[in-house]
């Protein structure tokens, strides 16, 4: 159990006030936070917590409140002075440069210089200064490392870095393990409990209550924009916390299979791209959820893409409805009715600056043309409007930018953009990365309805409770190749995580 | 075996090295004066040479500007005008009377006005770099055409003329002497300096430089400023070396240091290039220009040799990426 923390104030927020045209994002927020203590903020998407971080980190400004900083007025015009008081925060999005070296990114805007003027950056006390902060992850990659080499993991734990290295006396971390493994997480909570020691207070929100329960001395609640509950952990129930945070109930969230799995809907046999994956044969029925584990960089992603064309195949063959087909771009997966909902909402799944409408019939543009080419506007307004009241995207309009939705919703528009291109097999990366629990629930259950219609799915997760609530059989992909295959109702979290990680027992090699 | 060779510090540095766009290039220009010496003798000896420097320095000393905007994801195309309207001022100005530094002080504040103009619509307004130097270009070719009536300006006084035609170290002129020790400063600047690294990352990330504490419309403004500021220098030096400020001076020339910028690395993506590369980059262009001359080939080919040097070269940065990222 977390130990007893001093209960002196480092931080405090009273009645903090900020709108943004048409939402109340904070509405009279109170939040105090305790010296060397970690308080843990829930709430889902939209209820504030993003937007308060923001006003902490300096990135946003208050229209009304006040914020004490050991007693003393805060209010950090940018990140970087926010960053002098000793607040660091680290961002969901990442922030890194990718050009540029691990140690350049870590001390970005920081970098040990010789003099004031030139400015010139010590190098060789840049990397040594890196290498201590990277041993703190026990990791051994070479600081000059550019960031874009790195697996998506690793670049969480450099953002997570650099926030370190400032040596923050108020940590604000978004939603760190989103991206990371189990032992990633193991060693940030090593680190926090560390921090914790030295005296450093900690911030942490998360979509994942049991890490809370693990890490945090104290939770708040947010919901709406204001602040609804406040309380030590030791008091509370995951239930209790749900219910407060305006969510579903924790049980039966994942749904039950209500149709039977039909004839045999996609095989893939002895599928193999580069060093990424090799000899990957399995079958996903109609109508079936065959979940996927594995840590990252096991090649999940790299088949995934592989079997939508969006990279080639080296070798093996893919079947759609037991027939052979030809799949070298994602045209072609399209029209052989694969779909893929990628892991990467914003940087690959949506178009940002575009509407939802137009983003809901991206993949299925042909279908609405006439034979002239020109595009039928009515029935993609209708189809958009159809889309949004069955998926419940809560957006003012149909023609808004889905660069302005909350990521829950921007989650629904790219799966509602898969559903309607009618996919005999639909792979999920990801689908629920970075969303709330309500949204959460509301993507569990088009998937449920989508097996129910017959559409097979291949569910690609970190998140093992997900895998093993959703599939009907799980996969584990382990360096390239299944390393495990389980029936859902024989399948732990224990088995799975010793299969994807070949350590300790249970591990099922086929 | 790979491994191995891979575990050597010393050899990972040569192969990291060669993997350097300037080392590519510099192997090719090498190549090209080699080749070139070996069929015209001639193309070795001192006035050739200093005819190809010369011709390079204007370029050179806008490229540095060019290369910092690049890196930082954004670009200007009226340094050209820039160029011609901070010559012609200058100019006038001398005619009028006004001492050399004087009117040369002018003449460079009129280069950081128009940069300040330019970097001020682009970050406050959000107009992109495209339109904004785009409509900048235009207009200060016009005011340029309006102040000199159309006409060339020369009979400058000697005292200004000798900035540009006298030779500080014997035997190389001015122009060629100020050019290379700004690239070199510059250069190493754009490597070491925190404050002009600065730029890598707005190019790289822009929204993760600004939560990295790096005040992105300031570094922005400033880069546009020293851009407008090299691009008045340039067009001063070459008003000196010439003793007369033409009209049609810089047409054309923002295309060409882009072009330069990008066959030495940079990127309109933003977040890499050097400015040695983009130096390198002009050299290229320059032996392949001086190549067609001293070969006798037809010198209508020139456009068409530089355009596909350009494409050349991106399409081998894009094939060279692609390799690289495909063991993911």
């Amino acid at each position: 159990m977390p130990d007893s923390p001093d209960s002196q104030t480092v931080l405090e927020v009273r009645d903090v006030v900020k709108t943004f045209p048409g939402v109340r994002a904070l509405d009279n927020v109170c939040f105090e936070l305790r010296k060397g203590e970690v308080h843990a903020l829930v709430g889902e998407n939209g209820a504030g917590k993003s937007t308060l971080m923001h006003v902490l980190g300096g990135v946003l400004s208050p229209e009304a409140g006040e914020i004490f900083l050991d007693g003393r007025p805060f209010g950090p015009a940018n990140p970087h002075a926010a960053a002098d008081e000793g607040v660091c925060v680290v961002f969901q999005e990442l922030s890194l440069s990718p050009n540029l070296s691990v140690a350049e990114n870590i001390f970005a805007h920081r970098q040990p210089v010789r003099w004031k003027w030139p400015d010139l950056i010590d190098r060789r006390l840049l990397h040594e200064r890196t290498g201590a902060i990277l041993e703190r992850f026990e990791l051994q990659m070479d600081p000059a490392t550019p960031v874009r080499n790195l697996p998506v993991a690793l670049r969480q734990v450099v953002e997570i870095l650099k926030a370190i290295s400032q040596e923050p006396r108020i940590l604000i971390l978004d939603e760190p393990t989103s991206s990371l493994t189990a032992v990633e997480t193991g060693l940030l909570f090593e680190n926090i409990r560390q921090l914790k020691a030295q005296g450093t207070s900690v911030i942490y929100i998360s979509h994942h209550l049991p890490e809370i329960f693990e890490i945090a001395n104290r939770v708040t609640v947010m919901r709406d924009g204001r602040n609804v509950a406040t309380c030590d952990v030791t008091d509370v129930t995951e239930d209790e916390i749900v219910r407060k945070r305006g969510g579903g109930e924790v049980s039966d969230r994942y749904g039950r299979r209500e149709t039977p799995v039909g004839s045999e809907g996609f095989r893939s046999e002895g599928g193999r791209r580069g060093e990424a994956f090799d000899d990957v044969s399995f079958s996903v029925g109609r109508g079936e959820i065959v979940g996927m584990a594995g840590l990252a960089g096991s090649g999940r992603t790299e088949l995934a893409r592989a079997i939508f064309g969006a990279e080639p195949l080296d070798a093996g063959r893919l079947y759609v409805d037991e027939k052979p087909v030809t799949v070298r771009s994602p045209g072609q997966a399209i029209a052989n009715r694969i779909g893929y909902l990628t892991e990467e909402r914003k940087a690959q799944g949506l178009f940002m600056r575009m509407s939802v409408r137009q983003n809901c019939v991206a993949p299925v543009l042909g279908s609405f043309a006439n034979r002239w080419g020109l595009m039928n506007e009515k029935a993609i307004t209708a189809l958009a409007a159809r889309s949004r009241a069955e998926f419940g995207i809560v957006t003012p309009s149909v023609n808004q930018e889905v660069g302005n939705l909350s990521g829950g919703n921007q989650q629904k528009v790219l799966l509602a953009m898969w559903i309607d291109a009618g996919p005999l097999l639909l792979i999920a990366d990801e689908p629920t990365r970075g969303v709330d629990v309500g949204a959460k629930s509301e993507i569990y259950r088009r998937l449920r309805a989508l097996a129910a219609d017959g559409v097979g799915i291949l569910l690609i997760s970190s998140e093992l409770p997900e895998v093993l609530g959703l599939g009907d059989r799980i996969l584990v992909m382990r360096a390239g190749r299944i390393a495990g295959r389980f029936e859902a109702d024989q399948a732990t979290e224990e088995k799975l995580i010793a299969c994807a990680t070949g350590i300790g027992a249970g591990s099922n090699p086929t | 075996m790979v491994d191995k060779l891979r575990d050597n510090a010393a050899l990972r540095r040569i192969v990291a090295l060669a993997d350097h766009r300037e080392f590519m290039i510099l192997y090719i220009i090498v190549l090209g004066i080699i080749g070139l010496t070996y069929a015209k003798p001639e193309f070795l000896s001192k006035p050739s040479l200093a005819a190809v420097m010369l011709s390079l320095t204007a370029q050179s000393i806008i490229a540095i500007g060019m290369t910092i905007l690049l890196v930082s994801g954004t670009f200007d195309l009226s340094v050209g005008s820039t160029f011609a309207l901070a010559g012609t001022v200058t100019a006038i100005w001398l005619r009028s009377g006004m001492p050399a530094p004087m009117a040369i002080g002018f003449g460079l504040a009129i280069g950081i006005l128009i940069g300040l103009v330019n970097g001020l619509i682009i970050t406050e307004l959000r107009i992109n770099a495209f339109i904004t130097t785009l409509g900048m270009m235009g207009l200060v070719r016009g005011l340029m055409m309006v102040v000199s009536g159309g006409r060339n300006i020369s009979e400058l006084p000697a005292s200004f003329n000798a900035f540009g035609q006298g030779e500080l170290i014997p035997g190389v002129q001015n122009p060629i002497v100020i050019s290379i020790v700004l690239i070199v400063v510059s250069d190493f600047l754009l490597r070491r300096s925190r404050f002009f690294r600065q730029s890598y990352y707005i190019g790289g990330n822009e929204a993760a430089a600004i939560l990295s504490g790096i005040n992105v419309k300031r570094v922005k403004v400033f880069n546009f400023a020293l851009v407008g500021f090299l691009a008045a220098l340039a067009g001063i030096i070459i008003t000196a070396r010439f003793g007369s400020a033409s009209t049609t001076a810089g047409k054309g020339l923002e295309l060409k240091v882009i072009s330069a910028a990008i066959i030495g690395g940079a990127s309109l993506k933003g977040g890499a290039g050097t400015i040695l590369g983009s130096l390198l980059g002009a050299v290229l262009m320059s032996i392949i220009i001086s190549s067609i001359t001293l070969l006798g080939i037809d010198p209508n080919w020139v456009d068409f040799v530089i355009g596909a040097a350009l494409l050349l070269a991106v399409m081998a940065d894009a094939t060279g990426r692609k390799a690289r990222e495909a063991p993911g």
